[in-house]
């Protein structure tokens, strides 16, 4: 298939961008859609141009670093997929298909596709974690019950793989589904008790400070997170903000 | 206070609330407003006694003000937030393939719903204080010795443009709140497997309501 590709160039972060034009023949429809990157990274190559800088490693769904806004919606039209997982046979022959990064404030542009996602790095450290004790008398994680129903909630959560697309997605550029996750992958299970009060507050303010939009629940984020994560636990995040802002 | 209300989950909760109040006196409104077809007398009565009465006068009605003055700044105040979470647009952005129009629009939905709140004052609620709170005539009376308040809604019907303008008022009302009604829950945290049943109720309050309404303003400009 012969298509027209619209995709963003930037050459840093301090440069203003632009759409720029790029025809590409002979794309098989079982290439995924990083491979026809590559494939146009490659014809870039031969002619001596700059090649289109984006995002990637695993390739197989699992990472989170491949991004996209794909015609608009990030990682493309498809479902439950990143854009490593997204063939070329969901395009047509003659189709023209716009590229461009995830954007939003606290997803500043660093070249081309490739925005930088440290502001989630930031949030899961302000309290995304438990602390365990590690120094030889660790208690088997297994030892302590957790009922099925809240293991597998949380289990759910912990499938985000912080790709941002529910930020991109999201008309206010809100990471509520992100950091919900975060929030919520431990909230449901014994261990994450007992520092959930100061856990939500801090994920929340350093949220704030980053920048992210407000949750409208327009719902846009689940439905293009590749993993599914569900509006519940942004529900659950407001549940748990509050009473632990009652706390103090 | 104000502290708590810089973070975007207190103000959502707290838009939430405002607007969940706002649902239930739209309710009250309603029910005031829907003997206004069956019965003038009613109707009368019922308006003189909220025009007069102290608590709705200086408790209900200050609270109301509160709340709709607070629903609109927050929102506004939410709204520029989302704008600055994003400075570069997409060249390209589907929007209708995962959320609704009426998710993505309601700072334009509730903008107009303001303006014609500003309207809808300004024909019933400024002529009526005047009379009692700065005239001092808390009659309710008019010059024949009737209550006035059937015939005020009746004459301010008579006109195609204002009837026209109340009808798109309330079609953005319903626009607006079938998004807003069942957002508000999720906002305050309760999303479980009563939601769609809760959503299925929610939207047809959100249109039966309005529908009502437009009801009522037809009526009477048929009549
Ligand atoms: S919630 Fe979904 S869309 Fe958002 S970062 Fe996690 S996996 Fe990606
Ligand atoms: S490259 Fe790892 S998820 Fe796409």
């Amino acid at each position: 298939m012969n298509l027209t590709l619209k995709i963003w160039r930037q050459s840093d972060a301090g440069k203003k961008g632009r759409i720029v034009d790029y025809k590409i023949d002979d794309v098989s429809p079982d290439m995924s859609f990083l491979d026809m990157l590559d494939m146009l990274n490659e014809q870039l190559n031969n002619k001596g141009e700059e090649p289109v800088a984006f995002d990637h490693d695993c390739r197989e769904g699992i990472c989170g670093s491949c991004s996209l806004q794909i015609n608009g919606e990030p990682h493309g039209p498809d479902r439950m997929i990143t854009t490593c997982q997204l063939h070329m046979r969901t395009f047509k022959d003659g189709d023209t298909i716009y590229i461009e990064p995830f954007r939003a404030k606290a997803f500043p542009v660093i070249k081309d596709l490739i925005v930088d996602r440290s502001s989630f790095d930031r949030i899961q450290h302000a309290g995304g974690f438990i602390s365990v004790n590690t120094s030889g008398n660790t208690i088997d994680a297994n030892a302590i019950p957790v009922n099925k129903h809240d293991a597998d909630k949380a289990f759910d959560a912990a499938t985000c793989i912080g790709c941002g697309a529910c930020v991109a997605a999201c008309k206010n550029a809100s990471a509520m589904l992100f950091v919900s996750a975060k929030v919520s992958q431990f909230a449901l299970l014994p261990q994450g008790k007992i520092e959930a009060t100061d856990r939500v507050l801090n994920m929340v303010r350093q949220m704030d400070e980053e920048g992210f939009g407000n949750c409208s629940n327009t719902g846009a984020c689940e439905i293009e997170c590749p993993k599914g994560i569900s509006l519940e636990n942004i529900a659950r995040m407001n549940r748990e903000y509050m009473s632990a802002s009652l706390k103090g | 206070m104000s502290g708590f209300l810089n973070s975007t989950i207190a103000r959502k909760f707290a838009m939430a609330l405002s607007g969940l109040f706002l649902v239930i006196f739209l309710a009250q409104h309603f029910f005031i407003n829907i003997t206004s077809v069956f019965s003038a007398e009613t109707f009368n009565e019922f308006s003189h006694f909220m025009g007069t009465n102290g608590f709705v006068q200086y408790v209900a009605q200050p609270i109301l003000i509160f709340g709709v003055v607070f629903h609109f700044v927050m929102g506004f105040v939410l709204e520029i937030k989302n704008r600055n979470a994003r400075k570069i647009s997409y060249a390209r952005y589907n929007g209708s393939a995962n959320s609704s129009w009426m998710s993505r629009n309601m700072i334009y939905s509730g903008g107009f719903i303001l303006i014609f709140l500003v309207i809808h004052f300004i024909d019933f609620w400024v002529p009526e204080i005047n009379i009692k709170f700065i005239e001092g005539d808390m009659s309710g009376l008019d010059a024949a010795g009737n209550y006035r308040y059937y015939d005020h809604v009746v004459h301010s019907f008579e006109p195609i443009w204002r009837t026209v303008l109340y009808i798109v008022g309330f079609v953005f009302l319903a626009l607006h709140l079938i998004h807003g009604f069942q957002s508000s829950f999720q906002s305050m945290g309760f999303n479980n497997k009563y939601s769609k049943a809760l959503k299925g109720f929610t939207t047809a309050y959100a249109i039966i309501i309005p529908l009502g309404f437009i009801f009522i303003a037809l009526y009477h400009h048929l009549n």
